[in-house]
């Protein structure tokens, strides 16, 4: 080898230079290809909170209301749904979390999730399965009065949506 | 293979045309004069029927299209105008649906002839894992074009089916939300599926063309697994393997006709004539027939990223074949502990299949983690060993003996 063909030439400083702004331009194309694909403007913006009124719920009686395109159940429990929540060994559970947790302080009777089973989306079904909580019908995964996860292949317990009490009778949710 | 005359073109046209672009030379070669082991059966036929299928499912494809929106407000309805409004529209939808069938139908017996005949060991590799590459793309395409009606079963397939990514940790909420355009399976998820449904049978095409490629490169395997050797081993494609695939393509067009006009609703689903509704999961949901043994490999296993997991590497396994079975001999015809295995593995995928449309509960759980255990035990297990310990029977010295000898081997 011989000095010269080792030393950087213009024609290297082309190549190198192109590969450079060409990898970076088609990195940038990128962007907007692989972006336009997530939740657009209108989308989000009707993703806004709601408010709903838990006046009209009975004891006993589940509600569904939609938020962001997703089921949220309003369940507003029996004395004997809440004490089954409370009565269970929290550590036997598989994704451990006690009722008080899954509730606003001093609400125990109303209890707002996400109506969707954590295994592959489908919606349970209130009031059914072994533990008188929630049902999946597509595979098999049964939820206690408190949502949370007893057996089947869900993994975790059904999520809680962001909400607050306004006053005794309405949240926001969202 | 040296004695077969090339292209020559008669006419003043062809003449001027293949100075300029050979395409005639190419067909010539490739289709007419083009070697066939003479031996080949009628599961040789499949590869014909396929390019049939694709063909057949692009045109009705394209005129569903014609009377189609792709709008949740209006998508149910618009296959219903196509159902009875549009002229002969019933017939092009259940062409469309049954041919999705009868697609997949195809290749299962094509690829399952594959594996009875060796037809992915050296040097076929790569003709190997370009048909399963075809085939995960035919799985994402019928999966897409089920969606497009938006009934329950639409719905809630596409529900399952993007959740099944959010089984990925860290990043699998954001690529499930990313894959729906929105908080849920909805209008933008309907559009993008549309789009793509329409793109990929294109896609499929070129990943043909490939396969095809690299067939005419290393040339067709055949029930002997043994290579041509000369001349008397093969038949032109013209007219001997055309006329079989034409005769092969009609006697399953035939069957595909019986499903249409008899049968038309019998490999679908009640419940997708009803509307999506978001916020009622039909209380028996499976998917379509050709994906059920991959849906009880998916329910067999009791963790969700695990049963996700396995559902894929059943699916991947398939590329690894070529390197995973240690026989040096091709085909099944002589390989007579492998041939047993081979018929116990259709029946497990087949116990798969039903177990795959049953509830998650019970014996039929337990029978699914059985022939699921079976189903990854053949390709890891029993594949690599029997290389080792099967005796296998001798090979013919020729395809023309193993055909004209009267005491044939193998049979």
């Amino acid at each position: 080898m011989t000095a010269t063909s080792a030393e950087p030439t213009r024609r290297d400083f082309l190549y190198i230079a192109t590969g450079t702004v060409g990898a970076i331009g088609a990195a940038a194309t990128l962007v907007p290809l692989v972006s336009q694909m997530n939740p657009d403007a209108g989308t989000i913006a009707a993703g806004a909170p709601i408010e709903v009124d838990l006046g009209p719920i009975q004891e006993g009686q589940v509600v569904k209301v939609f938020w962001r395109g997703k089921p949220i159940f309003i369940n507003h429990r029996t004395k004997k749904e809440i004490e089954e929540a409370k009565g269970v060994n929290v550590a036997s559970l598989p994704d451990p979390q006690p009722d008080s947790a899954r509730v606003k302080q001093g609400k125990d009777q109303w209890q707002v999730l996400i109506g969707i089973c954590t295994h592959l989306g489908c919606i349970p079904i209130a009031h059914s399965g072994s533990y008188n909580g929630y049902f999946c019908p597509c595979h098999g995964s049964v939820y206690d009065t408190s949502g949370r996860i007893r057996s089947g292949p869900a993994p975790t317990n059904l999520p809680l949506p962001p909400y607050e009490f306004l006053s005794d009778t309405k949240i926001r949710i969202g | 293979m040296s004695g077969h005359q090339t292209y020559q073109p008669q006419n003043a046209f062809m003449k001027w045309m293949e100075r300029r672009l050979p395409i005639g030379g190419l067909i010539y070669s490739s289709f007419v004069v083009y070697p066939t082991p003479r031996n080949l059966n009628y599961w040789w036929t499949f590869g014909g029927i396929l390019s049939f299928m694709l063909a057949a499912q692009i045109v009705t494809g394209i005129v569903l299209a014609m009377h189609y929106t792709p709008h949740v407000d209006h998508a149910f309805n618009s296959v219903e105008h196509i159902m009875r409004d549009v002229n002969y529209g019933w017939l092009i939808r259940y062409l469309h649906a049954n041919g999705a069938s009868m697609f997949f139908l195809a290749v299962y017996i094509h690829m399952f002839r594959g594996m009875y005949y060796g037809s992915y060991k050296e040097p076929r590799e790569v003709l190997w894992i370009l048909g399963v590459i075809l085939y995960l793309l035919m799985m994402a395409t019928g999966f897409m074009g089920y969606v497009l009606p938006w009934g329950q079963m639409s719905f809630w397939a596409a529900t399952v089916i993007t959740n099944l990514f959010s089984a990925i940790p860290v990043v699998g909420e954001a690529i499930v939300s990313w894959l729906w355009g929105g908080y849920a399976v909805g209008n933008p998820t309907l559009n993008r599926f549309y789009s793509l449904h329409y793109l990929l049978p294109f896609v499929i095409a070129g990943v043909v063309v490939l396969h095809v490629w690299a067939l005419h490169v290393v040339g067709q395997n055949n029930p002997t697994g043994i290579d041509p050797k000369s001349d008397k081993d093969t038949v032109a494609f013209t007219p001997y393997a055309t006329i079989k695939d034409a005769f092969g393509l009609s006697c399953f067009l035939l069957l595909f006709a019986w499903f249409v006009f008899y049968m038309p609703n019998y490999l679908g689903h009640a419940d997708n004539y009803i509307p999506a509704n978001p916020a009622v999961t039909p209380t028996h949901i499976v998917p379509e027939w050709y994906y059920l043994p991959f849906y009880a490999i998916l329910r067999a296993i009791p963790d969700k990223l695990g049963g996700v997991i396995a559902l894929g590497a059943s699916i991947v396994i398939l590329a690894f074949l070529p390197w995973l079975d240690t026989s040096r001999v091709r085909s099944a015809n002589y390989r007579p502990l492998y041939r047993q295995f081979f018929w116990i593995f259709v029946a497990v995928c087949i116990g798969l299949g039903w177990l795959g449309a049953k509830p998650a509960e019970g014996g039929y759980v337990i029978a699914a983690r059985i022939l699921t255990i079976y189903y990854f035990a053949h390709f890891i297990i029993i594949l690599p060993l029997l290389g080792w310990i099967e005796k296998t029977k001798p090979l013919p010295n020729s395809i023309s003996e193993s055909i004209l000898a009267p005491g044939k081997a193998g049979g």
